[in-house]
């Protein structure tokens, strides 16, 4: 068997297509459907949640009781998904999400994976050395603010609620949703002004 | 930084928090763009689980019994369909005779 | 351990190897074996990961949110942090 497995991954994929499309296990169509599906989550989802915390303290209060719930609230599906945990950023304490063991990530609110979540280098250094990791993406944490690192191991998915950026009070949720990244949400990054400024993101 | 704890010989390879040998190794932060094969891969993995033909857990498991080698130099979704086709294998949900087949096929 | 745990529980994880003895699927990182951490809160049950990954009839595990101090890891860390991992009880023991 193990030379088999040998094959190129494309092979492998369109052979396996033809078997179980003839068993009716996983035919064109539904294999389009998913991609569609998969394809529509995306950071802006995430991105909507944080922004709608920042300006509604109640949704705040939903979203770091019961994640999955606040997504659904606002119309992100989540049927099928993993339990959602939301961490909380605060002038104390900053969080950053990492999967040691493969690339479990939120996928129903930020869509798919980035490629340096699942690099082996990101997956080592999260735990052992973050701030020289958080320095790489241009992120710096003061020494005297506590740094919490969670490893996603299992059956919860995590996200990073980041603190609001200064000089935003006048602006509107859309707005402020617009300033948020996907990094924001895994705290390798932190969301700053540069969207409403003209800066290019 | 020499600690041993973190290079424990017993660790399985996936099993990457801490190692030391990626500690001097810098993060590539660029976008990378998911090809057809990969969403494919991805979906294909979604709707095996949703049928309960072959879980997650499953999944893992065989992206895990790859050698370090392979692991290391596979692409991401490369080890999804060397485990999906390991598990469709095992669990006889895809006979030998009928990959070969297909593989011949597509020739 | 098969009590409940409260939050607040100190708990010590278990220092085992399964996989030096043969094919298994873990969820417990290498880097916390044996090492004292802190219950921050009950996650809920899930059924059991390592048996699932072998597609055989999974018990249902209490989950945990464990909290551990990165310097009692790695003793060369100076700063508070901490690390958030997810445990399943049967991992858990009285520290």
């Amino acid at each position: 068997m193990s030379d088999i497995l040998e094959t190129g991954g494309e092979q492998l994929l369109a052979a396996l297509r033809h078997v179980l499309e003839g068993k009716g296990i996983a035919t064109t169509d539904e294999i389009q459907e998913r991609m569609a599906v998969t394809d529509a989550a995306n950071p802006g989802q995430g991105a909507r949640m944080v922004a709608k915390a920042w300006v509604d303290p109640a949704y705040r209060r939903a979203m770091l009781q019961d994640g999955a719930a606040a997504a659904e609230a606002i119309g992100i599906p989540m049927r099928g998904m993993p339990p959602l945990g939301v961490l909380e950023n605060t002038p104390e304490t900053h969080h950053l999400v990492v999967c040691t063991l493969c690339s479990c990530y939120p996928r129903a609110v930020l869509g798919y994976p980035p490629f340096w979540f699942k690099s082996a280098a990101y997956r080592a250094r999260a735990v052992r050395d973050p701030r020289g990791l958080l320095a790489e993406f241009g992120t710096l944490i003061a020494p005297d603010r506590k740094l919490r690192v969670i490893d996603s191991t299992a059956d919860y998915r995590w996200m990073v609620l980041p603190m609001r950026p200064a000089g935003t009070e006048g602006s509107s949720e859309s707005e402020l949703a617009s300033l948020v990244r996907e990094g924001d949400m895994i705290g390798v990054t932190v969301p700053a002004m540069r969207a409403l400024q003209g800066e290019k993101r | 930084m020499t600690d041993l704890a973190s290079d424990d010989p017993r660790r399985a390879m996936h099993d990457m928090g801490g190692v030391m040998k990626f500690m001097c190794e810098p993060v590539d932060v660029e976008a990378h763009a998911l090809t057809a094969f990969d969403r494919e891969v991805d979906a294909l993995r979604q709707i095996l689980g949703m049928k309960k033909v072959m879980g997650v857990d499953e999944l893992r498991r065989g992206i895990e019994a790859i050698p370090e080698a392979d692991y290391l130099r596979l692409g991401y979704y490369q080890r999804w369909i060397r485990s999906i086709t390991d598990n469709l294998l095992r669990k006889g949900v895809v006979s030998e005779a009928e990959l070969r087949a297909a593989l011949e096929q597509a020739k | 351990m098969s009590e409940a745990l409260a939050a607040g529980s100190r708990i010590k994880v278990r220092d085992d190897w399964p996989e030096a003895r043969g094919p298994c699927h873990i969820r417990t990182p290498h880097y916390l074996r044996g090492r004292n951490g802190v219950v921050l809160r009950r996650l809920g049950s899930f059924p059991n990961p390592e048996d699932l990954a072998f597609a055989l009839p999974a018990a249902v595990l209490p989950l945990y949110h464990v909290a551990f101090r990165r310097a009692d890891i790695w003793p060369d860390v100076t700063t508070d942090d901490e690390l958030l991992v997810e445990i399943y009880q049967h991992w858990l023991e009285p520290a």
